[in-house]
């Protein structure tokens, strides 16, 4: 892998950048790996990426049915923040959040990370009751929560509506200052060229179709589209299709898939300078670098694999994006679009081993993984490598829905759904 | 947004006017205390989540008021059909092969 540098672009300026080489390469699959990883988004190309550098395990494919990146790595609203509830939630989603920091000097990729804030609206007493809550048990656990009256949220991002005469006034916010944005398909591409120049094979168009088991239950390769390949060690990390992965394995899972939309308007100079999300109204906005406002709605009630959604869903956020912001009202959207993402039925996400020998799932993550890319790679290559999870990760089973000891997080969008 | 045919409004209606209840024929046992885990988790957690044809409830929410089941396809969202609760699971489906 040739280093992105300074020097790089000069030399490549100076013979008409002839080069520039792949970032990955595309090799044709063995017949075996030490690993199989199914789904070659950002958690899945994270867990590649970090079983090579951290624990040197290298004979590693990355089976993608489409294109790298493709699903819900592509489609999500690039928000970054670590204020979860409780302490497993805090764990991990600031083991990610520390990670993040620093990431485009380890990737040598500018994975535009920027740390611009996230802000948390209230809108009555309830709101400002569990907003407060959240900042002090986020104070307990090492993280950064403050408070800021509505004229300190006016004031952090001058664009919001604090008129004491809105539909539903501000009456203050939470802030996470080290929350922010990154630029999801260079967090995928990033990986993919680290894990690739480490000798991981990444395989694009190639379909499990089946996860094949021996006699003693352990698995020994997955079907794909392109030909059985073998591994004594699966990772499904395939997001919204992760359940149907695991019925090939044989285990069915406490999961439902459902479209969450999101959207983009035509780009403008810099107005909103930070992440303004809203439980009440229902609506999280951010200005992306290229200028457009990206804004995430909520999830349609039913379960589908579908990647569309309805329009009501849409029209429902953008009357709360008005409402936060009267000056977006004659604002054209430019795209809209669905991915189908995997809801647990507490919310938290699953990583963890499984009933089956050699199987592992990373899933559950519904409608906030991005953030947790790099964390949720991370503690997945230790649990895959180790065979036993990473303390981070041991909350975090499948046996949780048995024993019932869940991590409920109710604020895992920091939105109702 | 879906159409759905309430069956006992014998009408297709837009999406607005109900609500997902869920996964359809899951019984609730008669004697929920002497459960195990095992199969309390099954009951209340674990789901089929298909790709492809799924049995779910409904409630016309906003209209009759009232819980029904529908077949639909998880990939195009079409509906294949819609009954009344307590209704058998249908055995064969119209229009669809397997």
């Amino acid at each position: 892998m040739k280093k992105y540098s300074v020097f790089a672009i000069a030399r490549e300026a100076m013979r008409g950048h002839k080069g520039w080489e792949e970032q990955w390469s595309s090799p044709e699959p063995k017949k075996e790996y030490d690993v199989i990883i199914v789904g070659a988004g950002g958690h899945g190309l994270a867990t590649a990426y970090y079983l090579a550098t951290v624990h040197g395990i290298t004979n590693v494919a990355v089976l993608e049915k489409g294109w790298l990146g493709g699903g819900n790595t592509g489609r999500n609203t690039t928000i970054i923040r670590s204020n979860y509830l409780y302490d497993e939630s805090a764990g991990i989603y600031d083991h990610a959040l520390k990670l993040w920091d620093g990431l485009s000097q380890e990737l040598n990729y500018n994975v535009m990370y920027s740390a611009r804030g996230v802000m948390m609206l209230a809108h009555n007493v309830h709101d400002i009751q569990v907003l407060k809550r959240h900042v002090h048990a986020n104070r307990l656990n090492g993280i950064d929560n403050e408070w800021l009256t509505p004229e300190q949220a006016k004031e952090f991002c001058p664009p919001l509506n604090t008129s004491k005469d809105a539909r539903y006034p501000v009456v203050g916010a939470a802030l996470q200052r080290r929350g922010g944005t990154a630029r999801h398909d260079a967090v995928a591409w990033g990986y993919a060229r680290g894990a690739s120049s480490r000798g991981v094979h990444i395989i694009q168009n190639c379909e499990v179709t089946g996860v094949k088991r021996a006699a003693n239950g352990a698995v020994t390769g997955v079907d794909t589209t392109r030909g059985f390949i073998g591994a004594k060690k699966v990772g499904v990390v395939a997001a919204g299709h992760s359940s149907v992965i695991m019925n090939m394995a044989g285990v069915r899972m406490p999961l439902e898939s459902y479209p969450l939309q999101a959207l983009v308007s035509e780009p403008i100079k810099p107005v909103v300078p930070c992440v303004v999300m809203s439980n009440t109204v229902h609506a999280y906005i951010s200005q992306s670098d290229k200028g457009e406002l990206v804004i995430g709605a909520g999830t349609d009630q039913y379960v589908s694999y579908s990647q569309t959604g309805g329009l009501h869903i849409l029209q429902h956020t953008l009357d709360a994006i008005c409402e936060m912001f009267p000056i977006f009202t004659r604002m054209k959207m430019l795209r809209s679009w669905g991915g189908i993402v995997d809801v647990t039925p507490d919310r938290s996400p699953i990583l963890a081993k499984t009933p089956v020998s050699g199987l592992y799932v990373n899933c559950g993550w519904g409608t906030g993984g991005f953030k947790a890319t790099p964390g949720s790679g991370h503690v997945f290559a230790h649990t895959i490598a180790k065979d036993d999870p990473h303390p981070i990760n041991a909350p975090f089973t499948i046996e949780r829905f048995r024993t019932g000891r869940l991590i409920d997080e109710a604020a895992a969008a920091a939105v109702a759904h | 947004m879906l159409l759905i045919r309430c069956p006992y409004c014998e009408e297709e209606r837009p999406e607005l006017e109900f609500r997902n209840a869920g996964e359809a024929h899951i019984a609730r046992s008669a004697n929920m205390a002497g459960e195990s885990d095992h199969d309390f988790e099954k009951f209340f957690f674990i789901r089929s989540n298909p790709k492809g044809i799924i049995y779910e409830r409904w409630r016309h929410v906003h209209g009759c008021a009232r819980f029904f089941n529908a077949v639909r396809d998880t990939v195009t969202d079409k509906f294949v059909m819609t009954y009344k609760a307590g209704e058998p699971k249908p055995s064969k489906l119209p229009g669809v092969t397997k």
